[in-house]
């Protein structure tokens, strides 16, 4: 068996539609990860700080509102700044292909799309994880 | 494994009060082993012995919600906090969901406070077995007094209390629980009770039969009355005063003397314990005693030997004395 993957996972902004994220979470506690979960409306500052506090290793947000060309970077930085910048990051929700592609030249791993099959999700952190 | 200087600096930074380092740390001690160990002895220093309290009760009781207003009581008086929340691991898949932290938002933004989720990956008693070490973390790391939430669900659970000074059950008015707490022997282990959910219509009933069971206790001349409290978490009443029980129970410790020699039954406990784990490695991978074991289970098999007699065999072996 390999190191424990934890995987934080959190709903940043203001929409207040946080199953995709629970069920996400669900499917990641399945495949065997220690998802922790944060909840609703949280800012990029909370998440960056409750991510080094549990030393995860993946951070996956949850993103609804449009606000993702702000949150993710915003986000990266402040774990960078708090030094969890290889903390890997990835993403959900409804983003427009050209952002996506912006996201991921950020630095964003991956974005999953709505109607994501959530095996896709485990078998990206596994592969990107423990290689 | 990591190289020592890489670990090294890990503690430095967490020395420096980097909370990246802090969190770091406290993975390392949840995986144990030899590295767990030379973080222990770097960080030995500045244990000083911190003050724990635990905090234990059902599923949904309200114990994160009443655990975060609570942690507002504690920072008003400048006490820092490092707070651990333990959560079981499936026990089908190895993973958890760790979503207390949903009912903590509010502390993040607070630089005084750390909140850690544990997952107890498979360890009976309900606290991870790392709690020692994520406890001296924290001590290490200059905080005040550490909170650990466990979910209360049957005797598992009362391991709570070997692992902290003050223990806090946290009970709702939901039909049954008091009974449900009795036969689950946490009325043994608490210190305070807290009735939460006062906003719900039965709680002052519900603490008044819990109030009446443990007047059934008696209590010597002297020694520490547990006691009663109601609040609710939601709207922050009554966090007020079981603030104040708990400031009394830690008198009460100190004064008593009780504080010192809980300390010692903690650590006495973890030697204990790691002393067991170490042994066990050792029997298992020694190849003597494998191949004794190999030989003669055949004969327990057979009820040649008793279970017993191959012990003393092995007893004889290991040869402590
Ligand atoms: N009415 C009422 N609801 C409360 C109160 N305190 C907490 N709750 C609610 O009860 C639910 C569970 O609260 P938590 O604080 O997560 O309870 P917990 O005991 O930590 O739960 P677990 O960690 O899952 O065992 C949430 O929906 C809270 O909003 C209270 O005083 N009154
Ligand atoms: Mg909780």
């Amino acid at each position: 068996m390999g190191k424990m993957i934890r995987v934080l996972v959190a709903k940043p902004g203001l929409d207040g539609h946080d199953r995709g994220a629970k069920v996400v979470a669900n499917a990641l506690k399945d495949a065997g990860m220690e998802v922790i979960y944060t909840g609703l409306h949280q800012t990029p500052e909370l998440i960056a700080e409750a991510a080094v506090q549990e030393d995860v290793d993946v951070v996956g947000l949850s993103i609804l509102s449009g606000a993702h060309m702000t949150l993710f970077p915003r986000i990266m930085e402040l774990l960078k700044e708090k030094g969890g910048g290889d903390i890997m990051v990835f993403g959900g929700g409804i983003i427009p292909a050209e952002d996506v592609e912006e996201l991921e030249k950020f630095g964003v791993a991956r974005v999953f799309g709505p109607g994501t099959d959530t095996n896709d999700i485990v078998s990206f952190l596994k592969e990107k994880l423990h290689g | 494994m990591r190289s020592a200087a890489k670990l090294d600096k890990i503690v430095d930074d967490f020395r420096a009060g980097n909370t990246a380092a802090t969190g770091r740390l406290l993975s390392i001690m949840e995986n144990g082993g030899p590295e767990a160990e030379r973080v222990i002895e770097k960080i030995l220093p500045d244990i000083k012995g911190i003050y724990r309290i635990g905090f234990t009760g059902p599923p949904g009781a309200g114990k994160s919600t009443l655990i975060s207003r609570l942690a507002s009581y504690y920072r008003k008086q400048d006490e820092k906090l490092g707070i651990i929340v333990v959560d079981p691991s499936s026990p089908f898949s190895g993973g958890a969901l760790l979503g207390d932290r949903v009912r903590m938002q509010n502390l993040s933004s607070d630089p005084g406070i750390f909140v850690r989720s544990l997952a107890n990956r498979g360890t009976l008693g309900g606290i991870s077995n790392c709690t020692d070490e994520a406890v001296d973390i924290f001590d290490a790391s200059g905080k005040d007094v550490v909170f650990i939430e466990t979910v209360g669900v049957g005797q598992s659970e009362l391991a709570v209390a070997e692992k902290t000074h003050t223990v806090v059950v946290i009970l709702v008015p939901e039909s049954g629980d008091g009974i449900q707490a009795m036969k689950a022997g946490l009325m043994e282990i608490g210190d305070i009770f807290v009735m939460n959910k006062s906003d719900h219509q039965d709680a002052g009933m519900a603490a008044r039969e819990i109030e009446a069971s443990l007047k059934m206790k008696r209590v010597e001349e002297g020694d520490w009355e547990p006691r009663v409290i109601l609040t609710s978490g939601l709207k922050d009443e009554g966090v007020d005063r079981l603030k104040e029980s708990l400031d009394q129970h830690r008198k009460y410790l100190e004064d008593s003397g009780l504080m010192k020699r809980k300390r010692r039954e903690i650590l006495y406990s973890r030697v204990r314990s790691a002393l067991i784990d170490r042994l066990d490695r050792r029997i298992r991978s020694s190849r003597r005693i494998t191949e004794l074991v190999e030989a003669r289970m055949e004969d327990v098999y057979h009820s040649r030997i008793s279970p017993y007699t191959l012990v003393h065999e092995i007893d004889s072996m290991i040869k402590i004395e």
